[in-house]
């Protein structure tokens, strides 16, 4: 092939390469990523005893109302030198009903992808100047369960498009990868065996739509990055840090894969 | 800060026997955990509770280690007059709280 | 080491009873067959009941208590308590002893009523450390003591959880 053919032919590959690159982009959701979507989609809920399910569901009993009911004090208080949440976004019943259903999503700002907790310490520190809270923190905990509690009920429903989707197909491989001395990945419990039992366990399908949450295990409310450290730990694999790009790629992958199913913030789990 | 989350009836008909539903945000630190270096986490539970309507004790409790952590408590009263529900609870802190409600009974 | 140390024991716990029900071949779902009541109480929790009987024979009847047969968590098992009584001025129930002689402490609470509280009633949430039956012993106005107990079987026990 003579030079100048060797460049258009390289050219011509490079072109089809790069069609082919913009359509794979354009084609959500990825493969792969379809068969990691239970065929019937259940919330953790399901997997719970009665009592469990009905305490979730008993306003006077639901243990994690407790932290929501901090978050709407909280929500009316001033932090930095600006005025508290309620200055800006005024009624939360309103303002942020649907929101926690579209999170983990890109800050326009700073093209970063937020988790509700990343998003409630950008807004603290962008716009009220006060320190971030720290992840784990009760008044986090509050903050974020009284925010998610406002889409209760709504379904999950968030967007893997744009600069959202390198954290999804990150999130996706995490999800199928396999780790720790265990060997396993996520995929291996919640895809190919949920409802069955691990030791004197109903294995759930791994859905984050009811957290913050408060786990009888912990015997207090919890964030879902603490339950994916738990998740880490059971397989004997490292653990990331709360508010890690890891966990916020899987909690990313994980909302997509619950679309559909209705917030349950501040649920009840084992 | 002890928060309590109650859910009374705010008006009974007399004679009727009403729920009262409280849970209150508390570790109830069992006393048998330890620590992520093995020392002992001190006991620190709520140890009593009490319940009033109308200044007549309609409910009393000792609670020891074993409720469950943010207790919840679902007990009755007798509603005769009209007046407030006054709970009260104590930890082992010293630390003693209440929460008052109004019941109108008719 | 100690928290693996824990886990290891609770593996071994579980596989046990993993094991038992293996050999006894129950499906998770049937009717539990309820072991032999006559399983031996611990000193403390004899000692407990012991004084709260102060010599005094249960009868039993008139006292309901309601838990699940099979506890979900150890940490938080729901447990309701009722008492038939006419709850009058002269016939009441004065206190509600709830027992789990498995426990580290084998008192769990004690509930006082009296003719103000309209029904001897208590729907709460309490910690189980291991599989056990649980007692409750209503003491009567008239001093009589009555009682009722129910064997929850516990899967993750309820008082020794290690901190994440």
């Amino acid at each position: 092939m003579s030079d100048a053919g060797r460049g258009r032919a390289i050219g011509l590959v490079a072109l089809c390469l790069l069609a082919g690159a913009v359509a794979a982009m354009h084609v959500a959701p990825h493969q792969d990523a379809a068969a990691l979507v239970p065929a019937d989609k259940r919330s953790g809920i399901e997997y719970q005893s009665e009592h469990t399910r009905a305490m979730q569901d008993d306003p006077s009993a639901n243990p994690g109302l407790l932290w929501a009911s901090e978050g709407a004090e909280l929500w009316q208080a001033a932090a930095g030198d600006r005025p508290a949440c309620a200055g800006c976004h005024g009624e939360a019943g309103t303002s942020m009903r649907g929101v926690a259903a579209r999170y983990p999503a890109i800050d326009g700002m700073s093209g970063r992808l937020l988790n509700l907790e990343g998003r409630i310490n950008t807004c603290r520190t962008r716009h009220q100047h006060a320190a971030p809270l720290a992840y784990e923190s009760e008044e986090l905990l509050a903050l974020s369960a009284f925010v998610a509690q406002q889409s209760r009920g709504i379904p999950v429903a968030v967007s893997v498009d744009g600069a959202a989707w390198a954290w999804f197909e990150r999130g996706r491989k995490f999800y199928a990868m396999r780790q720790g001395q265990l060997n396993l990945a996520c995929r291996h419990c919640h895809q190919l065996n949920a409802g069955r039992m691990l030791r004197g366990e109903r294995v759930s399908q791994g859905h984050g739509n009811g957290y913050p949450a408060y786990r009888l295990e912990w015997q207090t409310l919890g964030s879902l990055h603490r339950r994916f450290k738990a998740c880490s730990a059971g397989v004997r694999a490292q653990m990331y840090d709360y508010g890690s790009d890891e966990y916020l790629a899987l909690e990313l992958f994980l909302a997509w894969r619950a679309n559909g199913l209705p917030v349950e913030t501040p649920a009840v789990r084992r | 800060m002890s928060q309590i989350l109650v859910n009374a009836p705010e008006r009974a008909r007399t004679g009727e026997i009403i729920t009262i539903k409280v849970l209150i945000r508390h570790r109830m630190e069992s006393g048998h955990r330890r620590d992520r270096v093995g020392a002992p986490i001190p006991r620190n539970i709520i140890h009593s509770f009490s319940a009033q309507l109308a200044g007549e004790d309609v409910f009393r409790m000792d609670l020891f280690p074993g409720i469950a952590a943010n207790p919840f408590l679902e007990f009755k009263a007798l509603a005769r007059v009209s007046g407030t529900l006054l709970l009260r609870w104590t930890d082992d802190d010293g630390g003693r709280h209440e929460h008052a409600v109004q019941i109108e009974v008719t | 080491m100690r928290q693996r140390r824990t886990h290891l024991a609770r593996l071994s716990r579980r596989r046990w009873l993993a094991g038992a029900l293996g050999a006894l071949a129950l499906p998770v779902r049937a009717q539990w067959v309820e072991p032999s009541a006559s399983a031996a109480l611990s000193a403390p929790a004899a000692r407990a009941i012991a004084e709260l009987l102060r010599g005094r024979e249960p009868r039993t009847g008139r006292v309901q208590l309601e838990i699940p047969k099979l506890a979900e968590n150890g940490l938080a098992v729901p447990l309701k308590v009722r008492v038939d009584s006419p709850m009058s001025a002269a016939d009441h129930v004065r206190t509600v002893h709830l027992i789990a002689p498995a426990n580290p402490l084998p008192a769990v609470a004690r509930l006082h009523f009296g003719p103000h509280s309209g029904e001897a009633y208590l729907s709460t949430r309490i910690r189980l450390a291991d599989s056990q039956r649980v007692f409750a012993f209503a003491e009567m106005s008239d001093d009589s003591v009555w009682r009722a107990d129910a064997h929850v079987v516990v899967t993750l026990g309820g008082c020794l959880d290690p901190i994440l």
